[in-house]
């Protein structure tokens, strides 16, 4: 599952973020590896929309098909 | 960019004490900046890029205002500046902001990991109160190790309390401390070792941590030292982590507040919502830019200012000195004169229409919509290899062309820069050539003027899909952040738009001026009346158009408008204005607008983007001509 998959109010964990760069700006705005982050809308084919508390930030369709999530409770 | 330069800071502005604001985008550090220096204001421009400084006085302190960044870095030219003034500090106000405190304090770490002796300025509590998030800023005091101050910038509040730390200013908890040691893997103490080892060796910690954290800019300067560790990651893992625990015990939400503004932000890019809405937008800025500014503000100043009295003033003062019948008199004051069309261009046209795209872009920047913009149109701009952020330069073209090439300078890689020059010098008509075009088509059937809207929708498209897939390498995606949907202040988006506006001029004003005297040289040696008969085949046999029709081409080359309004001049069946619009759009971009793209990439580029700019234009000029009539 990646985050294209999450539709908005879904809640996730980031899995994994597969490229180097997206990783490090990730961090800076505060979405790591293993953060819990609620879906805020998505455009159709178009970028994601990732919530964290207050904080949102979009992400392109190519970056968000690069990070995996998992289900909250699933291990 | 691979030279080790850092910029060095102008001799004048050197002092005893430097003081930098340093903060995330839009957090209002100008405000700050505002309060603490008062009126007398110095800005400068950051050699090689857009980016320009502000500096001023504080008792014998100067204080500088950097970019906006979330982190130091060397990511982009806003990063590079805000790094190197950042590492020239003596004390830092970070400006944070208090509703994004997760985002924020990665900011506000990096700095007290670097040493720097800083204070924190708690903004937009206001935001805070009411999204219902309580802050225990004792405790956030403590966690940083420097002084916290809370304010609300925007009200005027705490801003006199920031101005008295300022002396408080102090260093805090860095992540290499040993403080917090009992926090971290086994993994992280080794680079903490090497951390200690090499700051041994270095001017100071800042240094030092550059070069860890993997800054090429620095770690040229440091090219002496034996092999350094990349521990970029494994620092900002660390510092997130920390970040995280620091929020974790300061910070406690009311996540179910109702909140108007984060409605207001998701109908905004709900798409059944935010298409009528951007639509509704795009009729304002119309009826303001198209209308107000274009119609009645230019009306004003250029015809009845600078037409009208400053013109005819400038060439009574000629004629009774050097005499207009010569050459000189020609260059100052001619037809194309550098004291009359160059002055009326850019101080009668340009500037009304410009300071009122720069007006509309700091309201949609500072309102929070802009990005959301951005997010709404990243699909379709990612097809011709741009993405969502391109929309601003996009939307600047349609004011001017010259400074919407200078704006590309935000788009995140090469590739994206050329894709975006080019179509701007392709398809995008400027204002003050739609100006005149929307004069010709008001006169036409609706048909005509669907086929001159969709002509040049589609060689937009075609083209940029063609540079994507000609073009090596791949654009970069989008990654934005959504700030909150706020009430602009109106202050703020004023001074913004001057110092904007004022840029602009300073920078395209010289160019608008050279090229008035390239086009008065080309005349006076007969060029201009050859490359009109050498174009003449063309015009008449391959676009149907009368001969005369080349005159408005050769005036195209030295401003759209020219162009256009050559036009008029000439009788001519809607048919035939139809594909003469066509073509005179997708024809060359101006010869100011050539001159900053020589200037932003390279001669040989706008040489390209030139000649391609002919051929298109004639091509599609051409092909409707043969297809529709």
């Amino acid at each position: 599952m990646t985050l294209v998959d999450m539709k908005n109010g879904h809640k996730f964990i980031i899995d994994k973020i597969d490229d180097k760069q997206t990783r490090l700006q990730a961090l800076r705005f505060g979405i790591s590896e293993g953060s819990e982050i609620e879906c805020a809308g998505s455009m159709p084919g178009g970028p994601v929309i990732l919530k964290k508390n207050l904080q949102e930030i979009a992400i392109g369709r190519r970056t968000a098909e690069k990070i995996s999530v998992k289900k909250k409770g699933m291990v | 960019m691979n030279d080790c330069s850092q910029i060095e800071i102008d001799q004048e502005l050197q002092a005893d004490k430097k003081i930098v604001l340093a903060g995330n985008p839009n957090v209002g550090k100008s405000i700050f900046f505002n309060y603490l220096t008062g009126i007398y204001v110095s800005v400068s421009n950051y050699p090689g890029t857009t980016l320009d400084i502000s500096s001023g006085k504080m008792g014998d302190a100067v204080v500088f205002d950097t970019p906006g960044v979330y982190g130091v870095g060397s990511i982009n030219d806003e990063e590079r500046v805000a790094r190197d003034f950042i590492m020239s500090a003596d004390i830092i106000i970070n400006v944070v902001d208090a509703s994004h405190l997760e985002r924020d304090l990665f900011l506000t770490q990096q700095l007290l990991d670097m040493d720097k002796t800083m204070i924190v300025a708690l903004n937009m509590m206001d935001e805070v109160e009411k999204n219902n998030i309580s802050i225990d800023i004792d405790a956030l005091e403590a966690e940083l190790g420097v002084p916290v101050i809370p304010t609300t910038a925007a009200k005027n509040r705490g801003l006199d309390k920031v101005k008295h730390a300022v002396d408080k200013a102090r260093k805090g908890n860095s992540i290499f401390n040993n403080g917090q040691a009992e926090n971290h893997a086994q993994a992280f103490k080794n680079i903490k070792e090497e951390f200690r080892e090499l700051n041994k060796k270095t001017a100071n910690t800042a240094d030092t941590l550059m070069l860890l954290e993997e800054d090429e800019n620095i770690r040229c300067q440091y090219d002496s030292l034996a092999s350094i560790s990349d521990y970029r990651e494994e620092i900002y893992t660390a510092r997130r982590q920390r970040v995280d625990q620091i929020t974790a015990e300061v910070l406690s939400y009311d996540q179910e507040s109702g909140q108007l503004a984060r409605k207001i932000g998701a109908y905004m890019l709900k798409p059944v919502t935010a298409v009528p809405l951007l639509l509704v937008l795009l009729y304002l800025i119309y009826q303001f830019i198209g209308v107000f500014v274009a119609q009645t503000v230019v009306g004003i100043t250029e015809e009845m200012i600078f037409v009208e009295t400053y013109e005819p003033f400038m060439r009574g003062i000629i004629s009774s000195t050097i005499g207009l019948d010569n050459f000189i008199g020609e260059l100052l004051a001619g037809e194309y004169g550098i004291l009359t069309m160059a002055v009326t261009y850019i101080f009668g046209l340009l500037l009304p229409l410009v300071a009122g795209f720069y007006f509309l872009l700091s309201i949609l920047e500072d309102s929070g919509y802009l990005p959301r913009i951005a997010v709404l149109m990243d699909r379709m701009l990612q097809k011709i290899g741009l993405n969502g952020r391109a929309i601003i330069p996009m939307l600047l073209g349609f004011g001017c062309v010259t400074m919407a090439t200078i704006t590309t300078r935000l788009l995140g890689t090469k590739r994206e820069r050329i894709i975006a020059i080019f179509l701007l010098g392709l398809a995008i008509p400027c204002s003050a050539q739609l100006g005149v075009i929307a004069g010709l088509i008001a006169q036409l059937d609706l048909f005509y003027v669907i086929v001159y809207v969709l002509a040049i929708f589609a060689v937009y498209v075609l083209a940029g899909t063609f540079l994507n897939k000609v073009l090596p390498g791949e654009s970069s995606d989008l990654l934005i952040d959504l700030p909150p949907i706020r009430l602009p202040d109106l202050k703020n988006v004023l001074s913004k738009t001057y110092q904007q506006t004022v840029a602009f001029v300073k920078e395209a004003g010289p160019i608008f001026v050279l090229g008035a005297a390239l086009i008065t040289v080309m005349e006076a040696t007969g060029l201009l009346a050859l490359i009109t008969r050498a174009a003449e085949p063309v015009t008449v046999n391959w676009l149907g158009l009368p001969a005369e029709a080349a005159t408005a081409f050769v005036m195209g080359i030295i401003r759209r408008d020219f162009g256009a309004a050559g036009l008029t001049a000439i009788a001519l069946s809607p048919a035939q204005i139809t594909v003469a619009l066509i073509t005179l759009t997708l024809f060359v971009p101006c010869i100011a607008a050539m001159m900053i793209m020589v200037k932003e990439r390279n001669f040989k580029e706008a040489v390209y983007i030139w000649f391609g700019s002919w051929i298109t234009a004639f091509i599609t000029g051409g092909l409707v001509n043969l297809l529709i009539f």
